[in-house]
C-alpha cells in the first residue's frame, strides 16, 4: 500500500501513514483554510487501509494545535479507525497543555477505541 | 495628518498591539498569527495563555474570512489585539447582513447562558451531529473562543447606513 506522507506548513500538520513500516501519525499544527479538503486524502487512505490492516495499529496525534474545523475532520478520522480491529489512539499533548489534554478525552469519549494519553 | 497622530493616541490609550483593516484572506491570518506569536515570544507570555490567545485569534480570523463574505463590497473588517497588565482583548469588526442578526444574537447568547460544563457538552452535541457547511465551518467557532477564554463573549451589532449591520465581538482572556 502507498505510502501517505505530508510535510507540516505553518497551518497544516505533518502526516505519516505508512502500513509497512507501521507508522501512523498526525503531528503539528492544523489550521487549514478548506479542512474537509485537506484531510480527504487522509480519509482515503484509512478506508483503503481498513481492507487489509495490520494486527494493530499504533495511531499517533502529537498535535501542538488545531482549529475547530480541524476538530470536526479528527472526529472523522478517529470514526474511520474505530471499524478497524487493534487500534489504539496514542493522544500526546505539551504537559502544560491542559486544553490539548482535554480535546484528548473529549475525542475518546466520543468514539469507542483505547486512547493512550502521553506528555511531550 | 492630525489623524495619524489620533489614531496612534487611541492605540496606546487602548493598549492595543496590533490592529488590522482590510481584506481578510488564510494568507493575512496566518500573517497576523505570526506576527502577534513573535509580540507574545519577545514579551515572554505564558506558554498556556499564548496558546489560549492563538486559538481564540485564529476562530476569531477564520470567521472573519468564512463569514464575512455574507455583504456586498465587504472584504473589510478589523481584527485587534489589546494586552494589558491582567488580560488579553481579542476584538473583531465586521459587517453582516440585517437579517442574519438575530440568529447570530440568539447563538452567541445560549453561549453566554451557559457554564464550563454546559459549553463542553454543546461543543460535543455539535460535534457529533453537524457537518462541515459549504464555506468550511464547524459551527463549533464562538463556542470554542468561550471555552478558551473561560468569559463571556461580548459582542454589539451597529446600523450601518448602507442598512448592514457591524458585528463587534470582543473576547478577553486572563493572564494571571
Amino acid at each position: 500500500m502507498e505510502i501517505l506522507n505530508l510535510e507540516g506548513t505553518e497551518d497544516t500538520p505533518k502526516i505519516i501513514l505508512d502500513k509497512g513500516n507501521g507508522i501512523f501519525e498526525i503531528s503539528g499544527r492544523s489550521l487549514p483554510e478548506d479542512s474537509a479538503e485537506f484531510y480527504q486524502p487522509v480519509l482515503d487512505w484509512i478506508n483503503e487501509y481498513a481492507e487489509s490492516p495490520n494486527p494493530s495499529t499504533d495511531f499517533m496525534f502529537k498535535l501542538e494545535y488545531f482549529n475547530t474545523a480541524s476538530s470536526k475532520l479528527i472526529l472523522d478520522v478517529l470514526s474511520a479507525l474505530e471499524d478497524i480491529d487493534g487500534v489504539n489512539i496514542l493522544w500526546y499533548f505539551h504537559e502544560d497543555d491542559e486544553d490539548m489534554e482535554e480535546a484528548g478525552e473529549e475525542f475518546s469519549e466520543l468514539v469507542e477505541i483505547p486512547f493512550e494519553f502521553k506528555t511531550y | 495628518m492630525k489623524y495619524i497622530f489620533d489614531l496612534h493616541q487611541t492605540m496606546l490609550e487602548q493598549n492595543l498591539i496590533l490592529v488590522y483593516e482590510g481584506e481578510f484572506t488564510q494568507e493575512i491570518t496566518k500573517s497576523v498569527l505570526a506576527m502577534a506569536e513573535r509580540n507574545m515570544d519577545s514579551s515572554g507570555e505564558e506558554s498556556t495563555i499564548k496558546r489560549k490567545v492563538f486559538n481564540v485569534m485564529v476562530e476569531c480570523l477564520q470567521n472573519i474570512v468564512k463569514h464575512a463574505d455574507d455583504v456586498e463590497h465587504n472584504h473589510s473588517a478589523i481584527f485587534m489585539i489589546g494586552k494589558q497588565d491582567n488580560e488579553y482583548i481579542i476584538v473583531s469588526g465586521n459587517p453582516i447582513r440585517r437579517n442574519h442578526v438575530a440568529s447570530l444574537k440568539e447563538k452567541l447568547d445560549q453561549i453566554n447562558s451557559l457554564d464550563k460544563d454546559g459549553l463542553k457538552n454543546l461543543y460535543k452535541d455539535i460535534i457529533k451531529n453537524t457537518e462541515i457547511s459549504d464555506k468550511g465551518g464547524a459551527g463549533l467557532g464562538f463556542v470554542d473562543m468561550a471555552r478558551k477564554s473561560g468569559r463571556k463573549l461580548e459582542y454589539d451589532f451597529l446600523d450601518m447606513e448602507n442598512g448592514d449591520s457591524f458585528f463587534c465581538l470582543k473576547c478577553s482572556i486572563a493572564r494571571v
